[in-house]
């Protein structure tokens, strides 16, 4: 198999815009390095001398770590900015930040930010580096999705012809709209069930089926995925308490065994127990929280790879160009 | 990952340097030479280089285990994650992962690889292995060895020795991935257009 | 006394006179001297001649919604480069929005801009002024200060006035000027963090939306209250297929409401945000081809009364940013005659319903005196060159910003003489472009 045709980069900025070939090519060399993971030595020397900048200009402790880890395990040297550190709290812009970031030429960027669209504005400013969207207001956040999909394939064996449903804030959720994006292009049929404040009907044009009862929503389904219903929803009018959401929404045991006895269960970030998701449920066989960390790890050793060395290669020739010249 | 068959037209300027009889006899010498060299097969473990290192190491385990009457633990390694020119490859090789499934610790791991060139490649496989423990010693067998050191790397079992120019390439077919077992030596394709 | 100047040979269209023909127009003392037929001003001696030969000879253009920034944000505008955009763009007329800094809510503030404009001299600068203090939607602005100082008529642009109430005062007081009240429509909570319209772009880019119902209850809000009081309202940058409906049952039910349109809402969708386009980030937003389609209808048919450029500069730092952050609005002086002209050659619109709608149709709208090619009327005057090409370049552009999402676009169709009180303004000479 020739990779050339399938190359992945220069930067990660969505699931948008990936072919399903390439999705299948990060997965295939993200379940590569899962092994990596589980040697003695975790690590390889792959990107010695390679930096890898962590700016999460918002706050993020699993993403974050997930992508240090990551970068480590490749020997790259990872370098994390955070809000509190940078100088956009002194009121730098993010295309300052960009610029003196640029000037250390990091061969990776991992930017979480908190405005959709942030990282396709750096990418554009940026000549030297790979940019990795680690999430992006509420756009979307790819290696998540990746990281799901490898879940799901290491354990049913396989990532088309599924039935994949979503539970609780699709609208808000860059995980949702990512995973919807992969799903889709997959060919996976693609279910959203929550209250209507959270499943706008705009979503059936990405081709989501809309769902506001748990049971028809799950009937037949193999993954279930768990979207995190914040506090702060009840402000904006969304929902009238979570506790009101549970009633109807809750991923329970019985609710799986009755409708959807074959699913496995994800869950992308933070949780509330007995409120997205039943105790039972999270710390039960269909679980694969743990798994969903550990094959974070894996995926994102797969992107900062695939996107380093190309990166590296990419320079390297502009290097030579301008020392012949 | 099947080569396209090598068409008798395809191969026009090729010349053969080993046909399938000399490979197997090459295989069946670097077995008896590993047993000899090492009082046995106790502790040793056979790990071949992907890919064509990969079909040689297996059949050289077969033959010693035939041999010796006993299991030989075997691997593979992919040193894609641990090459020295990956600054200069503008392709994203797949990585397609090394499989220790065994403790490298106090094994005598007879490395396995069809050619032996600049030694880059054995070196990238040797830092592989030793990520994984404290092996007792790593041997190199190889089915050929064309010349052109860049590192302090010499073989312990040899198929052939080939006299080639640098610039000519060897080809290694075997039949687990081509349909035949030969060793060839033709002229360096030209450059792709546009590539 | 300046020199007179004779403009022959060209095609005088001039709706609001009803003068559609070759005709050669003779300016003396800053007015029209004569309009007659061509030939009639061979034998003059001592006057500037315009070979206007194969051109457009039309009332001076007059725009309603422009943004000229100063005083306060010069950074971005001044009276004086967005009048030399004006006559750059065949507009010889126009109505500047008050959020400046400070708002223009008082006659100092009126007199300073005019005072710039008049220094610039590049341009008919007519004020507006708030509703409400500080635009700040909660006590009235003094309006007859405002008035008498100059304002043409009142607005709070960019924002609404959420308060219905004071929605209601406004229009009431305001009447006894016989002044306009023209207004931006967005219900504020529905809108809230709105970066472009809601709807499945929004839903893929993951931005927060401007649904269409926040524009189009707000103008339903407005209809029922101009009803109430009888007052005049204008709505401005209608962007919705449903606000146009509106407008036109308001109107056939007698309710004394116009409105406007942009050309940027007649011509993009909210496709144009795809990447994540900042310079295609605009209050209120793009929306849809149905939503083109409707407006295009009804700026032809005269629902919509008058086209308006919402002209909005801005510097590169605050569209150089992320998408949601970055500010809303684009340039309009100098791409609104080429965007029309597009129209016209698409078969949208007809040549003279483009004339009318940024001639007399706007100044209808404002209850003001609309220039005109008649014998006696000041001399504002546009020679528009429907055939030249142009490739909208920075260079080209006037404005001290250069934020338009149709830079680097060839378009055919352009202003190519424009006459202030009988000046000479702008020239794009015939080598150019």
């Amino acid at each position: 198999m020739s990779s050339t045709d399938l190359k992945i980069g220069p930067h990660l900025l969505g699931i948008r815009g990936l072919s399903r070939e390439q999705v299948e090519f990060i997965l295939a060399t993200a379940a590569q390095f899962v092994e990596v993971s589980e040697r003695p030595i975790k690590r390889v020397p792959t990107l010695r001398g390679k930096t890898v900048v962590n700016l999460f200009l918002e706050a993020s402790t699993r993403t974050r770590t997930s992508f240090e880890i990551a970068a480590k395990r490749l020997s790259a040297d990872a370098v994390n900015i955070g809000a509190k550190d940078s100088s956009v709290t002194k009121g730098e812009t993010l295309l300052d930040t960009v610029w003196t970031l640029q000037a250390m030429a990091p061969d990776v960027i991992v930017m979480r930010h908190p405005s959709s669209g942030a990282a396709h504005f750096i990418a554009q400013h940026l000549t030297r580096s790979a940019v990795v969207n680690a999430g992006d207001g509420l756009h979307e956040h790819p290696t998540q999705a990746l990281l799901d999909a490898l879940t799901i394939k290491q354990k049913l064996g396989k990532l088309t012809g599924l039935k994949i449903v979503l539970v609780g804030d699709v609208f808000r959720g860059r995980v949702a709209r990512s995973n919807i994006f992969l799903h889709t292009l997959l060919g996976n049929e693609v279910r959203a069930v929550a209250p209507p404040t959270f499943i706008p009907p705009d979503l059936a044009q990405l081709g989501v089926k809309l769902y506001h009862d748990l049971p028809s929503a799950l009937d037949g389904a193999d993954v279930v995925m768990s979207l995190r219903i914040k506090t702060e929803y009840l402000q904006d009018a969304f929902i009238p308490s979570t506790d009101e959401y549970c009633r109807r929404f809750c991923i329970t045991e019985p609710i799986l065994a009755k409708y959807a006895p074959e699913s496995i269960v994800l869950a992308p970030g933070p949780f509330n127990r007995g409120i997205e998701m039943s105790s039972e449920v999270v710390d039960g066989p269909r679980s694969q929280i743990s798994k969903q960390v550990n094959y974070g790890v894996a995926v994102r050793m797969a992107v900062i790879y695939l996107l380093a060395i190309r990166q590296g290669a990419m320079n390297l020739s502009e290097h030579l160009k301008e020392h012949s010249a | 990952m099947t080569e396209p068959k090598k068409q008798a037209a395809e191969k026009e300027g090729w010349v053969r340097v080993l046909d399938s009889d000399e490979v197997r006899r090459a295989i069946t010498r670097i077995a008896h030479e590993i047993i000899e060299r090492n009082k046995g097969a106790q502790s040793l473990a056979v790990v071949g280089v992907r890919t064509r290192g990969e079909h040689l190491a297996e059949r050289i385990a077969k033959m010693i285990e035939g041999i010796e009457n006993m299991t030989i633990p075997r691997g593979v390694v992919d040193i894609t994650l641990y090459r020295d020119d990956i600054a200069h490859n503008p392709e994203q090789p797949l990585v397609r992962g090394t499989e220790l499934p065994f403790n490298v610790d106090k094994k005598a791991i007879i490395l396995v690889d069809d050619v032996l060139f600049t030694g880059r490649t054995i070196r990238a496989a040797i830092d592989a292995i030793i990520d994984y423990g404290r092996p007792r010693s790593v041997q190199l067998a190889v089915l050929c060895d064309r010349g052109h050191r860049e590192l302090p790397i010499r073989a312990d079992y040899v198929g052939k020795n080939l006299s080639s120019s640098k610039q000519e390439v060897v080809e290694v077919c075997l039949s687990e991935s081509d349909d035949e077992d030969a060793v060839y030596i033709r002229p360096s394709r030209k450059p792709k257009e546009g590539a | 006394m300046s020199k007179k100047i004779v403009l022959i040979g060209g095609r005088v269209c001039d709706p609001g006179s009803g003068v559609d023909g070759d005709f050669d127009v003779l300016i003396e003392d800053g007015k029209v001297a004569a309009v007659e037929k061509p030939g009639a001003f061979a034998g003059l001696q001592d006057v500037d001649v315009e070979n206007v030969a194969g051109l457009l000879v039309v009332p001076g253009l007059m725009d309603v919604h422009v943004h000229l920034r100063e005083p306060g944000f010069e950074w971005k505008e001044t009276v004086a480069t967005g009048s030399a955009a004006a006559a750059a763009g065949g507009f010889t007329t126009v109505c500047c929005m008050p959020n400046t800094k400070p708002v223009n809510d008082s006659g100092q503030t009126t007199r300073y801009i005019l005072e710039r404009a008049r220094e610039a001299g590049l341009a008919d600068v007519l004020p507006i002024g708030a509703i409400t203090k500080g635009s700040e939607g909660v006590e009235l602005a003094p309006m007859i200060e405002l008035f008498e100082a100059g304002c043409v008529a009142f607005s709070d642009d960019g924002l609404p006035v959420m308060d219905a109430n004071v929605m209601r005062r406004a229009l009431e007081y305001s009447s006894m000027l016989g002044t306009v009240l023209s207004v931006h429509e967005e219900d504020l909570n529905l809108s809230r963090g709105f970066a472009m319209n809601e709807g499945v772009t929004s839903l893929k880019l993951g931005l927060k939306g401007f649904p269409e119902a926040a524009e189009n209850v707000m103008i339903a809000r407005d209809i029922e209250l101009a009803r109430l009081t009888g007052a005049r309202v204008h709505f401005c940058h209608v962007s919705t297929a449903r606000g146009a409906l509106l407008v036109k049952r308001a109107k056939e039910d007698g309710i004394k409401v116009t409105a406007e349109v942009t050309p940027h809402h007649l011509t993009l969708t909210e496709t144009a945000c795809e990447d994540f386009n900042t310079l295609a980030k605009v209050s209120p937003p793009l929306r849809l081809d149905e939503d083109v389609h409707a407006l295009r209808e009804a700026l032809e048919s005269g629902v919509l009364d008058c086209i308006a450029s919402d002209h909005a500069p801005h510097d590169p730092d605050t569209k150089n940013c992320a998408f949601s952050e970055a500010s809303n609005g684009l340039l309009g002086l100098q791409t609104n005659v080429p965007l029309l002209f597009r129209l016209v050659q698409r078969g949208d619109i007809s040549l003279r319903r483009m004339i009318e709608s940024a001639t007399t149709a706007p100044a209808r709208c404002f209850g003001i005196e609309p220039n005109r090619i008649r014998k006696g009327s000041r001399a504002n005057i546009a020679v528009l060159d429907p055939n030249r090409k142009i490739l909208l370049t920075k260079e080209y552009l006037c404005s001290k910003s250069k934020n338009t999402p149709f830079l680097d676009q060839e378009f055919q169709g352009i202003a190519v003489k424009t006459f202030v009180g009988g000046r000479k303004v702008y020239d794009l000479g015939v080598t150019s472009a």
